[in-house]
């Protein structure tokens, strides 16, 4: 069994069911849209900040406002991708066609980080574009100093998120538990725990806050992160890393069901 | 050739499946018969490496599944639960099964075709009657053209052209020289299609038997006699050296003489017969006795049936 037969095999399921291209439409929509938005009203509020606040104004992380919510959509992406398997019972129909299960898993991880990664590229790149369009004469330019590495980033760091939430799927197998679990923690508890004192030091090593550091370019003032761009993305990395391998090694164990 | 070798299912303290042994052969239809809950579905998804056993092993023409080149071309299987996205059309849910197992997408036509579905082919499976999604999953059994096919309860939700269509698939693709193994709870389906039978009940093996012998052993024939001198028409027997028990309704039956006898008998002594009526006794009678004899055994000794002693189980009753 090659492995080439069962990615073009994935690319079918995955092109051929609705879910993906609303859950990616509605990703890339509302990072932009937000974006500009939050862009927009940034650039009024502008003369109104004080000293300390327009020094550390930063355009480009600015334009990638609209990330906390589009990432949401992201979210629901990789969680069907995977639990649609399981909530349909196709999953006993895969894995008699694709008996090496990590075969099955790590093609279907494949083309939908692949397909993630060409719609976030886009979306970071237009968020910026358009972002930047809004701030007036406040804005970034993509040849300044780390705000291509921002832009690239971003796309980066919603790849990840769709491919954490794939994970966290293949472990949990149900839809419903998958996205209870990750639509709050990603939308409420990780931005509590990030801005409560007492949990900071430790809401930083979440996977949104580590990841997100590389889409910034000017630090907040007094940061003591302890971690840069890509050491933050690197963290992020981690869990995603250690996300597909509890599925992994669940989707061994256990049975098709 | 699919090769049972103690093959054991538990599910926490549930025994699904318990230390079977048996050979699906090539080039006949073998039925795979139980009651609801005899662990006929736990040991076809066990063969398909989808379950894993705990203890015991499954070979698919000597290899195990999990090391088949693109399995769907050695062994084709239809499954109890349908496992069809409801968003995604036949011929999409086909295509992607038949791609990962490098068949070609011409063959994704020739099934639909097959099963009679080319004309809902790109609609959404979330629209398909119980029949036509049983027909959907038959198609993809068919997919890779296997040696072997398995089916798991195929005629639910058919209608009696489909049933019909699918005994006759089942013995052509047998006559053909392929292995065919089909789940069923009814004995009568069974009579109809398979040339062998694989019993089980609670999990174990009662019968493993071609259904010539199964059928010769037990279509037990007796005599029905009613007469409202029952008690004298039974001392009447008893002298004749006939034994007679108790049926339903008041009835005796006799095994072992015929009718013609037995009513001389009576008129010699002048007794009233209301009923005197030869009998067979059904299959599905035959299979139920069968299954029921697990049960008792399993309460009371723990220990399993001997498959040689299947048939025998309703005598001693
Ligand atoms: N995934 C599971 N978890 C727990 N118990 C299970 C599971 N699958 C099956 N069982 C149990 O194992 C036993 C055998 O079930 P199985 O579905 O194999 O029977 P069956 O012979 O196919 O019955 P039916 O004729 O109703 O389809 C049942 O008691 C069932 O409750
Ligand atoms: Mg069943």
């Amino acid at each position: 069994m090659a492995a080439t037969q069962v990615v073009r095999s994935e690319w079918t399921k995955i092109r051929s069911v609705a879910s993906t291209v609303w859950t990616l439409s509605l990703a890339v929509v509302v990072t932009i849209a937000l974006g500009m938005l939050i862009s927009a009203l940034s650039r009024s509020e502008f003369d109104s900040m004080s000293t300390r606040d327009r020094l550390s104004f930063d355009p480009t992380f600015i334009s990638f406002a609209g990330m906390s919510l589009g990432q949401l959509a992201m979210i629901v992406f990789g969680v069907l991708v995977v639990s649609n398997e399981y909530s349909t019972g196709m999953i006993r129909a895969s894995l008699a066609a694709v008996p090496k299960r990590g075969t099955f898993l790590f093609s279907k991880l494949a083309v939908a980080t692949a397909l993630a990664l060409v719609v976030s590229m886009a979306t970071s790149l237009a968020a910026f574009f358009l972002g930047q369009a809004m701030l007036g004469e406040h804005k970034a330019s993509i040849g300044d100093e780390g705000v291509l590495r921002a832009v690239i980033g971003g796309g980066l760091y919603m790849t990840l998120i769709a491919l954490f939430s794939m994970g966290v799927a293949a472990m949990l197998r149900s839809p419903m538990l998958s996205l209870g679990i990750l639509m709050p923690f990603f939308f409420l508890i990780s931005n509590i725990l990030g801005n409560v004192d007492a949990t900071k030091k430790v809401g930083r090593f979440l996977p949104d806050q580590a990841g997100s550091k590389i889409m910034q370019v000017v630090p907040p003032l007094g940061d003591d992160t302890p971690y840069g761009p890509w050491g933050g993305l690197g963290i992020m990395a981690l869990w995603v890393a250690a996300a597909l391998l509890g599925g992994y090694v669940l989707l061994k164990r256990r049975d098709a069901q | 050739m699919i090769e049972l070798e103690g093959l054991t299912k538990r599910y926490g303290e549930k025994v699904a499946v318990d230390d079977l042994t048996f050979t699906v052969r090539p080039g006949i239809v073998t039925g795979f018969l139980g009651p609801n809950g005899a662990g006929k579905s736990t040991t076809m998804r066990m063969i398909l490496g989808l379950d894993h056993p705990t203890a015991g092993d499954v070979r698919i023409d000597g290899t195990r599944y999990d090391r088949l080149e693109d399995p769907l071309t050695c062994i084709g299987a239809l499954l109890e639960a349908k496992g069809v996205h409801p968003g995604r059309s036949a011929y999409n849910h086909l295509l992607c099964l038949a791609q990962s197992n490098g068949i070609q997408p011409r063959r994704v036509h020739e099934v639909l075709d097959a099963v009679g579905l080319t004309a809902v082919a790109r609609k959404k499976a979330k629209g398909f009657s119980l029949g036509m999604g049983q027909r959907l999953g038959i198609a993809a059994a068919l997919l890779g053209d296997p040696r072997i096919l398995m089916f798991d309860e195929p005629v639910n939700g058919l209608d009696p052209e489909g049933i019909h269509w699918i005994r006759t698939l089942m013995k052509s693709l047998a006559t053909q020289g392929r292995t065919v193994f089909v789940s069923s709870h009814l004995m009568s389906e069974m009579a109809l299609t398979a040339d062998h039978l694989v019993v089980i009940g609670q999990g174990r093996l009662l019968a493993d038997t071609s259904m010539a012998e199964f059928i010769e052993r037990n279509s037990r024939s007796y005599v029905r006699v009613r007469s409202p001198q029952r008690e004298l028409l039974l001392d009447v027997l008893h002298q004749g050296g006939i034994t007679a028990v108790a049926g339903g309704d008041g009835a005796l039956e006799v095994d072992g003489s015929k009718a013609e006898y037995i009513g001389e008998l009576a008129a010699r002594h002048q007794l009233v017969l209301h009923e005197l009526s030869p009998q067979q006794a059904s299959l599905e009678e035959a299979f139920m006795q069968l299954t029921a004899e697990s049960v008792e055994y399993h309460a009371h000794t723990g220990t399993p049936v001997p498959p040689q002693q299947w048939g025998d189980g309703w005598k001693r009753g």
